[in-house]
C-alpha cells in the first residue's frame, strides 16, 4: 500500500505536572505534543511513524472534522500503547515505531489535529520524547502489470498477474483490460486450451523468476587488482 | 493481522534473498533440472511433482535446516525507516562507545606499525616466497620471531571501557535510588532474573536427565544415558537441525558431538577450500548484525581514493590477546582441517564476536557482565557486599572467564558440555550464570578473604569443576 507524507507542524512539548515545574523535585512523567496540519484539508490517516526516545507509553487523541455544525471533539484513538516493556531498562527505548489506522480505536477518516500524550513513569531517565515524527495518508491505488498469453496458443483471453510496481503510474487502458473473448469450440482429441495455457503460463512465470534472480555470492577477493600493499589503518 | 502478515512476508523475502547466494541454492537448482528425467515428474503438475521429489529425496530437509539456521543467526527485519547502523546496534550511545573503542584499537595498531617500521600488509619478496614453499608442510612447527610484537589489547583493557560506559539520558547521580547498581557495569540493560532463567533453561532442571550429571559412573546407564544416546543417533540419521538443537540442551554424547555441532551450525559436507581465518572475506557478512565495523585502509599511495579502499584484515576482525582460545577446544573434536575451520568460523560469526564488541544484545558481553553482577547482588548479597568492601569487585575476576567463554579455564570435557548448551539455547547467557554459580560454590572460602589477590587465588583453578551440577544447583536447587 503506498503512502504519502502529510506535512505537519509539531508544537513544542508541554510537560504535565502538578505544582511549579521549577521548584518541584521530580521530573515530569507526562508530556503532551500537539500536531497540526495547517495547509492540509481533513485527511484519512494511514500511518504514524516515529523514533522513540525513552517514552514508555503512548496515548493518542484525535480531533476530526464533522459535517454537522457541532464543534469537533477530541477522541482517544490509541490508549496506553506500550513502547518499553520495562520502563526502567533500555528495551525499546530507541526503536523505530509505526502505528497503522487498523490499530486505532476509532475511524481516522477526517483528521484535523492529533495530540500525542507520552508517559514515562520511571524516574531514572533525564528526558523522554518521540523524534522524527511523520504522518502518512493513503497514496494513489496500486496497479499491477498484466501480461497476455502468447498469441501462438489458442486464444483464451486469459491474463495472469505477474508483478506489482506501486511507484509507477500506468496508462488508463491497462486498468481496463479487453473483455474476455469467447473460447473457440473444443476440437476433438486436442487438450482443453484453457488448461494448457494456464500450465504454460505457470512455466513461463517460473522461468522468468529463475532468469530474473541473481545470486549475491561474494567473490572472495580482498585485494584491488592483485595489490594489497597497505601502510596504516584509516580512521574515517 | 495485517502487520504480522507483512512482517512474515518480509522475513521470508530476506531469507530467500540470503539463501539465493548459497551453495545449497545451486545444488537444489541442479537437482530440480536433473529430476525432469524422472518418470514421476509430469509437465502439467511440474511444480508439485518437483516439491514431492525434494521431500522424498531429503533435499527439503536440507532446505529446512538452512532456513532454520538463517532464522537463528539473523536478527528479525527491523522497521523500514531504521538505518543499517540501527540494525547493528539500536542504542546511539553504545554505537558511539564501540566507535571510540575501535578507534583506540586502530591507533594502537598503527603506532605499533610505525614504531617497528612494519607495513600492515605487503607482498612477500621472491626469496621469502621460495623459502615458504619449501617448508610448507612444516609450517605449524616453525614460528617467526614475535618478541617485538605486543598484543593489540588484552581483555582487561576492554573491561575498563565497559566500566566507563554511560547512558547520557540515565540518572547517574550520586544519590542512591532503588536501582543503584553496586557492580561495575552502570548501564540499565534488561537482563533475566532467576525465575526467567529457570524458564529459559527449563531442560537443565532437576527432573530432566543431563549429560555431565546423569552419565557419571555411579548412575546406571539404563536410567538415562543409553536412551539419550539412542535419541541422538536418531536425530543424526534424520539430519534435522532444529531437533538437534533441542536435543543438545541435555548435552551431547562424546561420540556424536562432532556431527551434532556440524548439523546445528549447518556445515556443508562439501570439502571447502581451507582459508586462514583472517583472509576469509565471507566473515565480513556478520558485520551487518555486529555493532562493530571492519577497519579500513587504502592501497599505498592511494589514500582517500574510495576505489582503493580495502578492509584490513580481509575478514575485518582484529584479534586480541587470547583469541586462539576460541579455536583450541574445537581441535579436540575435528581432525579434518576443512571441517574444523568451518565450525570455528560459524561459532565465531554466531556467538564469539559478541564477546568483544560493545552492544545491547542480550548475549553481548555488556549484558553478560550485568547479568553476572545482578545475579550475584540479588542472590548472594552478603558475598557481593563483602567482596566489594575489600576492593575485589567480582566482575574483575569473572570477566576473563566470560570473554573467553571459559576456554582455558575449565577441563576440556566440561568446556565442551558448556558449549553444547550455548548451541542448544542459541545464547551466551549461560556463561554469566556459570560465572555466578562458581562464586556461589566457593562462597564460603571467599567470605574469608581480605584482598583482591586472595580472592583471585581462591578462584584461580577451575579445572576440577563440574559444570552441569554447578549450573543445576544454582538455578534450581538454591533456596532464595
Amino acid at each position: 500500500m503506498s503512502r504519502v507524507s502529510v506535512p505537519c507542524h509539531v508544537k513544542g512539548t508541554v510537560a504535565l505536572q502538578v505544582g511549579d515545574v521549577r521548584t518541584s523535585q521530580g521530573r515530569p512523567g507526562v508530556l503532551v505534543i500537539d500536531v497540526t496540519f495547517p495547509s492540509v484539508a481533513p485527511f484519512e490517516l494511514q500511518e504514524i511513524m516515529f523514533k522513540n526516545y525513552y517514552t514508555a507509553f503512548l496515548t493518542i487523541r484525535v480531533r476530526q472534522h464533522t459535517s454537522t455544525h457541532t464543534p469537533a471533539k477530541w477522541v482517544t484513538c490509541l490508549r496506553d500503547y506500550c513502547l518499553m516493556p520495562d520502563p526502567h531498562s533500555e528495551e525499546g527505548a530507541q526503536e523505530y515505531v509505526s502505528l497503522f489506522k487498523h490499530q486505532m480505536l476509532c475511524d481516522m477518516g477526517k483528521v484535523l489535529e492529533l495530540r500525542l500524550i507520552l508517559r514515562q513513569p520511571s524516574p531514572l531517565w533525564l528526558s523522554f520524547t518521540v523524534e522524527e515524527l511523520q504522518i502518512y495518508q493513503q497514496g494513489p491505488k496500486d496497479l499491477g502489470i498484466w501480461f497476455q498469453v502468447s498469441p501462438t496458443l489458442p486464444a483464451s483471453g486469459q491474463y495472469a498477474f505477474a508483478l506489482q510496481s506501486p511507484s509507477m503510474t500506468f496508462p488508463k487502458w491497462l486498468s481496463h483490460p479487453v473483455p474476455c473473448e469467447q473460447p473457440a469450440p473444443l476440437l476433438e482429441g486436442l487438450p482443453d486450451p484453457s488448461r494448457v495455457s494456464s500450465e504454460v503460463q505457470q512455466m513461463w512465470a517460473l522461468t522468468e523468476m529463475i532468469r530474473a534472480s541473481h545470486t549475491s555470492t561474494r567473490i572472495g577477493r580482498f585485494d584491488v587488482d592483485g595489490c594489497y600493499d597497505l601502510n596504516l589503518l584509516s580512521y574515517t | 493481522m495485517l502487520q504480522e502478515e507483512s512482517d512474515l512476508a518480509l522475513i521470508i523475502a530476506q531469507i530467500v534473498q540470503k539463501l539465493k547466494g548459497s551453495n545449497l541454492y545451486a545444488q537444489l537448482e541442479r537437482q530440480a533440472w536433473a529430476s525432469l528425467q524422472r518418470p514421476e515428474i509430469k509437465l502439467e503438475s511440474l511444480k508439485e511433482d518437483i516439491k514431492e521429489f525434494f521431500k522424498i529425496s531429503g533435499w527439503e530437509k536440507k532446505l529446512q535446516n538452512a532456513v532454520y539456521s538463517e532464522l537463528n543467526v539473523f536478527p528479525l527485519p527491523s522497521h523500514p525507516a531504521a538505518p543499517p547502523e540501527h540494525l547493528k546496534e539500536p542504542l546511539v550511545y553504545m554505537r558511539k562507545a564501540q566507535g571510540s573503542w575501535e578507534k583506540r584499537i586502530l591507533k594502537s595498531l598503527n603506532s605499533m606499525c610505525t614504531e617497528l617500521s612494519i607495513p600492515l600488509a605487503r607482498k612477500r619478496p621472491v626469496g621469502e616466497q621460495k623459502e615458504l614453499l619449501n617448508k610448507w608442510n612444516e609450517m605449524g612447527t616453525d614460528e617467526p620471531d614475535l618478541s617485538l610484537f605486543r598484543p593489540v589489547y588484552a581483555p582487561k583493557d576492554f573491561l575498563e571501557v565497559l566500566i566507563n560506559l554511560r547512558n547520557p539520558n540515565y540518572e547517574n547521580g550520586d544519590s542512591h535510588s532503588f536501582r543503584t547498581h553496586l557492580g561495575l557495569i552502570q548501564v540499565p540493560l534488561k537482563v533475566k532474573d532467576i525465575p526467567e532463567l529457570k524458564e529459559f533453561f527449563v531442560e537443565l532442571g532437576l527432573t530432566a536427565g543431563q549429560l555431565g550429571i546423569d552419565d557419571s559412573t555411579q548412575v546406571p546407564p539404563e536410567l538415562f544415558e543409553n536412551e539419550h544416546v539412542r535419541i541422538g543417533q536418531k536425530v543424526l540419521s534424520e539430519q534435522d537441525s532444529a531437533a538437534a538443537q533441542q536435543y543438545i540442551r541435555q548435552g551431547s554424547p562424546t561420540a556424536l558431538r562432532a556431527e551434532l555441532w556440524a548439523l546445528i551450525l549447518n556445515i556443508s559436507s562439501q570439502p571447502e577450500v581451507l582459508l586462514c581465518f583472517s583472509r576469509d572475506t565471507s566473515v565480513l557478512g556478520h558485520f551487518a548484525y555486529n555493532s562493530a565495523s571492519p577497519p579500513k585502509s587504502y592501497i599505498r599511495g592511494k589514500l582517500g581514493l574510495e576505489e582503493y579502499a580495502v578492509f584490513y584484515p580481509p575478514n575485518g576482525v582484529i584479534p586480541f590477546h587470547g583469541f586462539s582460545m576460541y579455536v583450541a577446544p574445537l581441535c579436540f573434536l575435528y581432525h579434518e582441517p576443512s571441517k574444523l575451520y568451518q565450525i570455528f568460523r560459524e561459532m565465531y560469526v554466531r556467538f564469539f564476536f559478541r564477546l568483544h564488541s560493545i552492544s545491547s544484545h542480550p548475549s553481548g558481553i555488556v549484558s553478560l557482565c550485568l547479568l553476572f553482577e545482578t545475579l550475584l547482588q540479588t542472590y548472594l548479597p552478603q558475598l557481593f557486599y563483602h567482596l566489594r568492601e575489600i576492593g575485589a569487585q567480582p566482575l574483575r575476576i569473572s570477566f576473563k572467564w566470560m570473554v573467553r567463554a571459559f576456554s582455558g579455564y575449565l577441563a576440556t570435557d566440561q568446556l565442551l558440555l558448556l558449549w553444547d548448551r550455548i548451541l542448544g539455547y542459541n545464547s551466551l547467557e549461560i556463561l554469566a550464570v556459570l560465572a555466578a554459580a562458581v562464586f556461589a560454590f566457593r562462597a564460603v572460602n571467599l567470605m574469608e578473604v581480605t584482598s583482591l589477590a586472595a580472592a583471585e587465588a581462591v578462584l584461580a583453578d577451575l579445572s576440577t569443576l563440574k559444570v552441569m551440577p554447578l549450573l543445576q544447583i544454582f538455578l534450581f536447587a538454591t533456596v532464595t
